[in-house]
């Protein structure tokens, strides 16, 4: 498994690709969070990160899909996917192995981020004024988010031979599991426990839920169990395609 | 046996692709493995190599069954597949490397260096993949699938769209791994197979319709050629069954297909039949033994 995680990483960082993920990624967020007006730090008067952790899940949703894509889809292309599967590694590693290094490369963009906590911290009036409880619980929240979608990205790459449609699939996936569920749960139809029921199917609850700052088992379950299913998914397919 | 075959199927959907073929492979036997585009020899081949799962049937590899222990099998297999897919992004050193990686080989360095040498590719060592011409992909290729030292060598049309010279250097590997190796090779040529295999196998629409040494199918060449005739203004063909060791005449088009057998050359004796008759003979051709020929000859029998 970790040759082929090796051996991705690699091709991320020795083409643009890894580089233009993170320099896309940390543009936009440093543009939204300090230069735009409507969502900046600095008109905000608050000393607080919630921002970013707004916008960063609708950039995942198109920047994680456009990472993923190329997983299987473009092995399966040019045919390199019958020399992986005919060397000896099982079909759950080479998925673990593309997952893993694709997640990676997100908590790579990510890490950067970092700085503005900092940022904010020393922005605080009186200085380091911040709810760090809250920041953490978001980060892991964040990253819990990210697993599902590298996930999503990676059963939709499996299912299509075309990066484009991959993509598409993936980014469509990704929208569904995120918030179309909590926007499902509001229509007049759904009520009590029905409404509450298909809000939790979402991520977008969970995530919140989390980044309130307080970690709790049933949100982590749900994050690792869905995650889990997309891999199993994959596994599936991939091996019944053949 | 290093290599058996069991009455192997694959179907997809409704169309079987490959049709209870069973057959076996010791080491140091060189196998080619013919049949018509479409036959299913490359679906075979990747069933073996562990890529198709079979609808039915068992390969075992060197004692290990491909579907029960696939990883022990897989490690026994050095496999070429057909369009020889490579990661074009990555240099030749690195993707040997990788491959080396996966295989858990010890000592990367130096078998990777062994193997440049073997195969020939000093010279682009460290250039990337995607900027060799086609015969160096070719050697990459067989670099990868020889890594490991595989005990089974499966091979699908390693020689095609190479030019004279590469073909050579190939044949030559082909013919030097197959002394110690199981080498099972696909070919749409015959005198390839011809002049390397000890034994071939013929597959059909799936099915298997031979499995002899290469003595046999030399004869079986032999025994059966085919003339092809053209005559000015219309002939009544069938007379030429007349002549002594004619054995069937068929017309195909504006040409007529004579066969017979190919121990006596009867080219004179129709010429002067021909004459006799004065019939105005354009054109006399012995046909090619193409393996469609070949197959047609196997499969009408």
């Amino acid at each position: 498994m970790w040759s082929i995680y090796r051996k991705e990483i690699n091709a991320f960082f020795s083409s643009v690709m890894g580089y233009l993920v993170i320099a896309v990624f940390l543009i936009l967020m440093g543009l939204f969070l300090w230069v735009f007006p409507e969502y900046s730090i600095l008109d905000y008067n608050f000393a607080t990160l919630d921002p970013l952790f707004a916008i960063a899940p609708f950039i995942f949703l198109f920047l994680i899909p456009a990472v993923t894509m190329r997983s299987f889809a473009e092995e399966k292309n040019t045919g390199t996917i019958e020399f992986l599967v005919t060397k000896p590694v099982t079909d759950t590693q080479i998925i673990l192995g593309k997952y893993f290094a694709n997640l990676s490369l997100v908590v790579i963009a990510l890490l950067p981020t970092l700085l503005y906590v900092y940022t904010v911290y020393e922005l605080g009036s009186p200085k380091g004024n911040l709810d760090t409880g809250a920041i953490i619980g978001s980060y892991i929240g964040l990253f819990f988010l990210c697993a599902v979608f590298v996930a999503i990205g990676i059963l939709s790459s499996i299912l299509s031979k075309n990066q484009i449609v991959a993509f598409l699939l993936g980014a469509f996936l990704c929208f569904l599991f995120q918030w179309a569920f909590g926007y499902l749960a509001q229509m007049p139809f759904f009520t009590g426990e029905a409404e509450l029921f298909i809000q939790k199917l979402g991520i977008n609850y969970h995530y919140s839920s989390i980044s309130k700052g307080a970690i709790q088992t049933k949100d982590l379950v749900y994050f690792l169990s869905i995650t889990g299913m997309f891999l199993y998914l994959s596994k599936f397919i991939f091996s019944n395609q053949r | 046996m290093s290599l058996v075959v069991d009455n192997l199927t694959k179907v997809f959907g409704s169309q079987v692709a490959v049709n209870h073929i069973s057959f076996t492979a010791r080491p140091g036997e060189i196998l080619g493995f013919l049949g018509p585009n479409g036959a299913g020899k490359s679906t075979t081949m990747k069933m073996i190599c562990g890529y198709h799962t079979p609808t039915s049937g068992t390969v075992v590899v060197s004692g290990y069954d491909i579907v029960n222990d696939k990883i022990s099998a897989q490690k026994e297999i050095g496999y070429l597949p057909e369009s020889n897919p490579l990661y074009l992004d990555m240099y030749v050193r690195e993707y040997l490397y990788f491959v080396a990686d996966i295989h858990q080989i010890k000592n990367k360095k130096n078998r990777i260096s062994d193997l440049i040498e073997q195969t020939g590719l000093e010279k682009e060592q460290h250039k990337l993949i995607g900027q060799l011409s086609k015969g160096y992909k070719q050697r990459v290729g067989l670099a990868q699938a020889l890594i490991h030292d595989p005990s089974v060598l499966i091979m699908d049309e390693p020689t095609s769209g190479l030019d004279m010279n590469q073909l050579v250097d190939i044949r030559t590997l082909i013919k030097n791994l197959g002394k110690e190796k199981t080498l099972m090779f696909s070919s749409h040529i015959m005198q390839e197979v011809q002049a390397l295999c000890d034994r071939v196998i013929i597959i059909n629409d799936g099915n298997l319709v031979a499995d002899d040494p290469i003595q046999k199918l030399k004869e079986e060449i032999d025994e059966n050629y085919e003339l092809l005739l053209k005559f000015e203004g219309g002939v009544d063909d069938q007379k030429l069954l007349q002549i002594e060791g004619v054995t069937e005449v068929n017309r195909q088009g504006e040409h007529v297909i004579v066969r017979y057998s190919k121990k006596m050359d009867l080219r004179p004796a129709i010429f002067r039949f021909c004459a006799a008759h004065e019939w105005v003979l354009i054109e006399m051709k012995l046909q090619d033994d193409s393996i469609e020929n070949i197959f047609h000859k196997i499969t009408s029998k």
